[in-house]
């Protein structure tokens, strides 16, 4: 007997849950070729502020971890994502018509990717952050802290390397994301998200909306509770207009200078946007213990 | 009764030779400005101190071109130790004519003599000082072997702490090797013109310093000015949003340093005479008109009716009055408008019913004075607790446990400063890690280093000034690898 197929229902991931859109819309994703592949939800502003406020309680949580421990949830994810290389590997094959062998690499890269940043998170502070020799007796130092709720617009051409390679900065660096898939690599987005589902990243701290940037765009940047922007995903005119909207909240904004070569080594612009410094100052005492001094 | 008045000690306003005019200083010349005249006034008086010449657009691309010139021209051409032998040569001219600075920042400014003596001269000094040393060094801020500098950077200033404000934007930009058109506030334009005239005896190369006076409409024009690489604010944050509008799609640096409402928090196990000295100088340092001033006071209940008397009996003691005397504790406010704002936001306060305490200090009957007060019972949703009052007004609120503080003082759109007052390690580094403020300061407040990162959180802005990072603030740290072309991936025109 023939086995007929069980196509997958795309949802959206908020709060480590698959929802619908309550708006009850979709919208249809298809293949290279224009043949139809799915109905992925379109999320609507409603489905923003959810995710917002599922982010912001994934924050206390993920940024209450130890540096440690979020580097071994990052490990996590990329374990997982291997296991499920070749779910990855044919969903860029079809959605994008590359080789099998370009997908391959891709998703392997994407897999190192978060192997890299998975070794970040306890690094920042070293990197990033410093003692400070202030001149009065002071104990000062300044470390990084996540800055919070981060909505992301994740690129397209690369269906899950560039979604890992703007997701996995803001990770690392302690911060709860919205991210905003691709229009057009929805499905690869919310096979990510089951793959952050069965990672022990606790729901909330990574949710997925999948519909349209420029319609979801405004609502994040004017949003109160987000905290900070990736544009990467938009274009210059949309990108702009969220910049402007940014303004109200004072948000911080990451643009890329171009379009980023994912495939290369990726810096640390993407860690560094996302992170405030904190200094903290302690007495030591108005005469130093240590030593004398008579400067 | 022992009677604590003291006999006045004033400073020699001649030791400022302060003259009648003031010019601009643009490619290493003090030339007349193409605006108004704009009259700068002693605050501590109400008297006319001296009139500065102020530039116009045109003037600015002037300025903006000639620091392009000195940019790609000699600047850029020295070693990062000859841009540091500058800037220690600047250090050094702030020392020798610091009691004159000091002066000329108490008269035009308003703030009490031994303030712009003690604090804001010397920590001018230190902070170029500090900075030409980074200059030889940038290797080793993380940003790779060479870290480039942005160009030119345009740079706007408040008038709370003029010339302070001054070194915090000029030295670590010269340091990392760009150039800088910086605009002093409108009300406070004088020591920055002091320190053009160091900058111009230490032979720094023509453009590599301008210094263009004028109000907000120069500020805005020059924020906006397309030759600019890098735009660093310090002000209002009502200014800083439209500044962040404004740059919106140009893809231009900017950093912001904006407003605030620090937390003060103090526990019940806290030494509380320190605790009171701490939260007098977190409110009525420079009279509060500090945007990272501890405006709201967070007290612990059991403590909070015995702290608030020896706070208000030690706030009746601070000697408010003429800023050039040396007894001063509580000088002027700058500007007869910066006094309405305030007193606008008093009557806000008793309209919305909270109690309002005043200290009973006489104050001079000319300049623009405000007597240090206290908001008590303030709830989070007054304006008094919520809108920062940059004046000597300090709201109270009250907490039960630590969870209770760090909500309150969490509860704000702002996040630049907060303090914490208490004898348990854990705790007061328990709540340094869950404060959401730039700058945390445990058993003191309102300290500051060249060497210490400063900036804000959420709406207080963002980008750090001192430290390592702030260095990297005026340096290209885009690493993020682009492709030479845009990526086609031959799917974006179906959608």
């Amino acid at each position: 007997m023939t086995h007929l197929t069980v196509p997958k229902t795309y949802k959206l991931y908020l709060g480590g849950k698959f929802p619908r859109s309550e708006s009850g819309r979709t919208y249809p994703v298809t293949d290279v070729q224009g043949r139809f592949l799915a109905n992925a939800a379109q999320a609507s502003r409603k489905d923003a502020r959810d995710a917002v406020s599922a982010a912001r309680k994934g924050f206390t949580a993920w940024s209450g971890a130890t540096a440690y421990n979020r580097g071994q949830v990052i490990y996590r994810i990329a374990e997982m994502l291997e296991g499920r290389s070749a779910q990855f590997v044919e969903l860029i094959t079809t959605t994008t018509g590359a080789a099998a062998r370009t997908a391959t690499a891709e998703v392997q890269t994407a897999v190192e990717r978060l192997v890299h940043y998975a070794g970040w998170t306890d690094k920042l502070a070293a990197v990033f952050g410093s003692a400070n020799p202030v001149s009065a007796p002071y104990f000062s130092y300044s470390a990084p802290e996540p800055t919070g709720v981060v909505a992301v617009f994740a690129p397209t051409g690369a269906p899950l390397l560039g979604l890992v390679s703007v997701l996995a900065p803001v990770l690392a660096g302690g911060n709860a994301a919205v991210v905003v898939a691709a229009e057009p690599d929805a499905c690869t987005a919310i096979a990510l998200a089951e793959v952050l589902a069965t990672s022990d990243v606790s729901g909330g701290v990574v949710n997925v909306l999948t519909g349209s940037a420029a319609e979801l765009a405004p609502h994040l940047a004017r949003h109160a509770d987000v905290d900070a922007l990736d544009l990467t995903g938009l274009d210059d005119e949309l990108a702009a207009a969220c910049q402007a909207d940014s303004a109200e909240t004072v948000k911080r904004v990451y643009r890329p200078a171009g379009v980023p070569d994912f495939a290369a080594a990726p810096g640390t612009a993407r860690l560094r946007a996302f992170l405030e410094i904190k200094t903290v100052w302690h007495p030591t005492g108005a005469v130093s213990l240590a030593a004398g001094s008579s400067y | 009764m022992i009677d604590f008045s003291y006999a006045a000690a004033p400073e020699s306003a001649a030791i400022g030779r302060v003259r009648d005019r003031y010019l601009p200083y643009i490619d290493g010349e003090f030339v007349e400005g193409k605006g108004a005249d704009l009259e700068t006034v002693n605050p501590g008086t109400g008297e006319l101190l001296s009139v500065v010449s102020t530039v116009a657009e045109e003037d600015l691309d002037v300025a903006v071109r000639a620091a392009r010139t000195a940019f790609d021209g000699p600047w850029s051409r020295l070693t990062g130790a000859q841009r540091g032998a500058y800037l220690f040569r600047i250090a050094r001219g702030i020392a020798e004519r610091s009691r004159e600075l000091a002066v000329v920042e108490c008269l035009d400014n308003g703030k009490p003599i031994k303030e712009t003596r003690d604090f804001d001269v010397p920590t001018a000094a230190q902070h170029f000082f500090s900075h030409a040393g980074w200059a030889d060094k940038l290797e080793h801020l993380g940003l790779g072997p060479s870290p480039r500098p942005l160009g030119v950077a345009g740079q706007v200033i408040p008038w709370n702490f003029p010339l302070l404000m001054a070194a915090w934007k000029i030295a670590p930009a010269l340091a990392a090797g760009n150039t800088v058109v910086i605009k002093p506030a409108e009300t406070t334009p004088l020591s920055i013109l002091v320190l053009a005239e160091i900058i111009a005896d230490a032979d720094l190369p023509p453009g590599v310093v301008n210094i263009v006076p004028g109000a907000g409409d120069v500020g805005a024009a020059l924020v906006d000015h397309p030759g600019l690489d890098k735009v660093a604010f310090t002000g209002s944050t009502a200014v800083g949003r439209q500044i962040q509008r404004r740059l919106a799609g140009t893809g231009r640096k900017f950093t912001l340093e904006l407003g605030g409402k620090g937390a003060n928090i103090v526990f019940a196990d806290a030494a509380q005479d320190q605790a009171v000295e701490g939260v007098v100088n977190g409110i009525f340092f420079n009279q509060g008109q500090v945007c990272c001033a501890g405006s709201r006071l967070l007290v612990q209940e059991p403590v909070a009716e015995e702290f608030l008397a020896r706070l208000k009996s030690r706030v009746e003691t601070l000697r408010v009055g003429d800023p050039m005397d040396k007894n001063t504790d509580v000088g002027a406010i700058n500007s007869a408008a910066q006094l309405d704002r305030i007193t606008a936001l008093l009557e806000a306060g008793d309209a919305e019913g909270a109690e309002r305490w005043t200290s009973s200090c006489p104050l001079p009957d000319r300049g623009w004075y405000l007597a240090p007060t206290i908001f008590e019972q303030a709830s989070p949703s007054m304006r008094v607790a919520r809108e920062e009052i940059f004046g000597p007004v300090l709201s109270v609120m009250t907490f039960r446990t630590p969870e209770e503080a760090l909500a309150k003082a969490n509860n704000t759109p702002y996040g630049l400063s907060a303090g914490v007052w208490t004898e348990k390690g854990s705790r007061a580094m328990a709540m340094a890690a869950g404060l959401r403020a730039g700058v945390v300061w445990d058993n003191t407040f309102n300290r500051f280093d060249p060497t210490a990162a400063f900036g804000g959180y959420r709406e207080s802005g963002f980008g750090r000034e001192g430290g390592p990072a702030g260095m990297r603030a005026y340096l290209h740290d885009d690493d993020e690898p682009v492709l030479a072309r845009p990526a086609s991936t031959g799917r974006d025109g179906d959608r």
